[in-house]
């Protein structure tokens, strides 16, 4: 598959908002690059704020399991995300998710 | 991944549950029973594809109102009168790319993907608010837009924080967060200016008269004409009404223009006692059709602008790819030379 | 108007790390617990004219940066120059309060940044010209925040207690800066042919204005003898090495840095000599200002 090198691949971002927190994923938004996606995620998701920790990572380098047993649809390809995965349970505590 | 890629999904659900109805009956079932239990719809979960498209249609067009969004006021950054109203308004509007990009990370985990929704955009395939085709013309629209425009918005955002499906909801709540700040600053240069010159309150007054109507029509046509309200609401992708939602926005606003001592240009306006709510004239329906099929005042400028930043940042883009590439072939050559790790 | 804010009240409140997220919130003073007071030992109409000059460096690029808004090459690099515009736009506020502060007259940074006109302006002429393609901008961005980020990491040690302040804040801003447009320019330089090409010419465009950067200017050279400022001679090798390293990396090449003397005649924008790129941008960044001279915003 030929890539379109003008449409930047998606990544995923997770952030450690302080200390003593595990790293949250957030959202996600496209980079050319895994630097520059750590870059851009600072942008986006931290507004210029210091002191968090950021994670970045390729969405199609994720494997995810199904989140339905049942799901007969999603079955078959239980060891590939299929889609963007936004599939991390995260508590109801955790702010602004 | 390309809609068309989402399309070979369709055909591929549509075989799969041909070949067992029983399977997609179940799975319909399961998907009711979440949503009528308010849980979350997530990603990889099943969905019907109507449920996928109609999000997708409307994160979009949400999206693209934010980045549009950004040109009228934005014009104003340069302008700014004190340096304060300057980083306040370069801040604003940069939160709005930022809105833009949380709803296009929605809509990608539905399967669409974000090059592909500009294109539709810029085509003219896919729609933002007709709000952002008026023109901004005195520094109080800037005011005017925070308090009514970002106030609508907060209206129609807030129930939308405990929609049904996930990222879309969650998307939400960051943004309300935000659009809360867009408002008090709109709300506070407006106070600002009423207690300043005859000329700046007149600024205001003008302002005001040129929003107010194209702010209720931001709620989209009366409940009576909407097609898809029933649907959308079954599914809690839309938790009030049009006319619901505008009646509380008027309700909102009045107290606050009172207090802010600028009069709303509807002479029908005034408190119902029965209803509990303020009567007020009916929108210019016309108009609101007009504009959002490209015939206001600013359609062609703005869609103008956003093609021209796209294209001219394909250059851009096509480098970063290529230098991306060519690391990633670096790196490969290393590893290939340096044999397999030990 | 916070007593009425209705809407506010329909969110779903959750307070616990508010400071992350949301625009405007969790950001330090970097005043705080600075004595703000001009300390008596030093020349204030040499701390006013200093200060000036590198606030009108950061208030003139700032304004280019703005004019980068709803035009950037993509989405997230929208949110990127904004973010870099609004750096040097806090900094110009920091640096203009504090010349008006020095210079006892009553100004503040909107009478400084809104009632002067370009003649008494005294940016570098590199800071404005007009913004040319993603390249030129990038190039300008990246030559402008090493050089300052090198002027600002020395200034930590100024005897004027709040340029310290403002310079140890500046310093963490300007290393992204560089940082961000370093990357651009090596991915850009060694991107695409066009980029490549595109890149090269930005380089070639500003480098005529880089001389004046490294050029001790009268403002800069009483400063400096009073420890307030930085003699930016002393800082051009190392400016020019992460410079070379940064254009080695992308595959590009640098010119000879001109050398310019700090005569009136043409010693630039130090001295209010500017291109005529800048009556332009003043007359749009002040034109509402001086519509209304009697408002408050």
């Amino acid at each position: 598959m030929t890539r379109d090198r003008r449409k930047w691949p998606l990544y995923e971002v997770f952030i450690r908002g302080k200390r003593g927190l595990n790293h949250v994923h957030v959202g996600s938004l496209h980079a050319a690059d895994d630097r520059m996606a750590l870059t851009h995620a600072r942008d986006l998701y931290t507004r210029r704020n210091e002191g968090v920790s950021i994670w970045v990572v390729r969405s199609d380098a994720i494997t995810a399991s199904t989140p339905d047993e049942k799901d007969p649809f999603f079955a078959p390809s239980g060891d590939k995300v299929y889609r963007h995965p936004t599939f991390y349970d995260i508590p109801e505590d955790v702010p602004h998710i | 991944m390309s809609n068309v890629e989402v399309e070979n999904d369709a055909q591929h659900h549509a075989q799969h549950h041909a070949q067992s109805g029983t399977g997609e009956r179940r799975l319909q079932a399961h998907f009711d029973r979440t949503i009528s239990h308010n849980q979350r719809i997530e990603p990889r979960d099943w969905m019907p594809e109507g449920y996928r498209k109609t999000l997708i249609r409307q994160i979009a067009q949400h999206a693209h109102s934010e980045i549009i969004g950004m040109q009228p006021e934005g014009e104003w950054i340069t302008r700014a009168p004190s340096l304060r109203r300057k980083a306040i308004l370069f801040a604003k509007v940069q939160d709005e790319a930022g809105h833009g990009l949380y709803l296009y990370s929605a809509a990608e985990t539905l399967g669409a993907d974000r090059a592909d929704l500009t294109e539709r955009l810029i085509e003219g395939r896919q729609k933002y608010s007709s709000i952002f085709n008026y023109p901004t013309l005195n520094f109080a629209d800037v005011g005017v837009i925070g308090w009514f425009v970002d106030g609508a918005a907060i209206c129609n955002q807030v129930p939308l924080c405990r929609s049904s499906y996930g990222p879309y909801a969650r998307a939400m709540v960051r943004i309300c967060k935000e659009e809360s700040f867009h408002q008090r600053q709109g709300y506070e240069l407006l106070m600002t200016m009423m207690r300043g010159t005859e000329a700046q309150r007149q600024m205001v007054q003008d302002a005001v008269d040129r929003w107010w109507w194209p702010s209720l029509m931001m709620f989209g046509p009366p409940d009576s004409e909407s097609s898809h309200t029933v649907q959308s609401m079954a599914w809690r992708i839309k938790l009030h009404t049009n006319d619901e939602l505008r009646q509380r926005f008027v309700d909102m606003t009045v107290p606050q223009a009172e207090k802010l001592g600028v009069v709303l240009p509807d002479p029908q306006l005034r408190w119902n006692n029965e209803r509990g709510h303020h009567d007020f004239s009916t929108p210019d329906w016309s108009e609101l059709k007009r504009v959002i099929d490209g015939d206001g005042p600013c359609n062609a400028q703005r869609m103008a602008r956003r093609r021209a930043a796209h294209e001219e940042g394909a250059w851009v883009r096509e480098a970063a790819g290529a230098y991306a590439a060519k690391q990633a072939a670096h790196e490969a050559g290393k590893k290939r030379q340096e044999g397999p790790a030990g | 108007m916070t007593d009425d804010h209705v809407y506010l009240s329909l969110a779903e409140g959750s307070e616990e790390g508010e400071a992350r997220w949301a625009f405007g919130t969790g950001f330090e003073d970097p005043l705080h617990g600075v004595d703000t007071a001009v300390p008596e030992e030093l020349d204030s109409r040499i701390l006013a004219a200093y200060c000036l000059a590198l606030g009108d460096d950061a208030l003139v690029l700032a304004q280019r940066l703005a004019e980068w808004c709803t035009r950037a090459p993509e989405l997230e690099e929208e949110v990127a120059l904004a973010n870099i515009g609004l750096d040097l736009l806090g900094q110009a506020r920091l640096l203009l309060s504090r010349a008006g502060q020095a210079e006892g007259a009553g100004r503040d940074e909107d009478a400084l940044a809104y009632f002067r006109n370009a003649d008494a302006f005294r940016n570098v002429r590199l800071a404005e010209l007009p913004n040319g393609d993603f390249a030129f901008s990038i190039a300008r961005l990246l030559v402008m925040a090493t050089w300052r980020l090198a002027l600002f990491e020395r200034l930590t040690e100024s005897k004027d207690p709040v340029l310290a302040a403002v310079a140890a804040k500046g310093v963490k801003e300007l290393t992204y800066h560089r940082d961000y447009t370093a990357q651009w320019t090596v991915r850009l330089g060694d991107g695409t042919q066009e980029s490549h090409r595109r890149m090269q010419r930005g380089i070639e465009e500003i480098w005529p204005y880089t001389g004046e950067l490294f050029t001790t200017a009268p403002p800069e050279r009483e400063a400096t003898e009073a420890g307030i400022g930085i003699d930016p001679a002393t800082v051009r090798e190392d400016v020019e090495a992460t410079l070379r390293q940064v254009a080695d990396a992308a595959t590009l090449t640098l010119p000879v840095i001109p050398t310019l003397t700090a005569s009136p005649r043409t010693g630039g924008g130090r001295v209010g000599k500017h291109t005529d790129a800048l009556a332009p941008l003043l007359t749009e960044l002040q034109s509402v200002a001086r519509a209304h001279p009697e408002a408050t915003w």
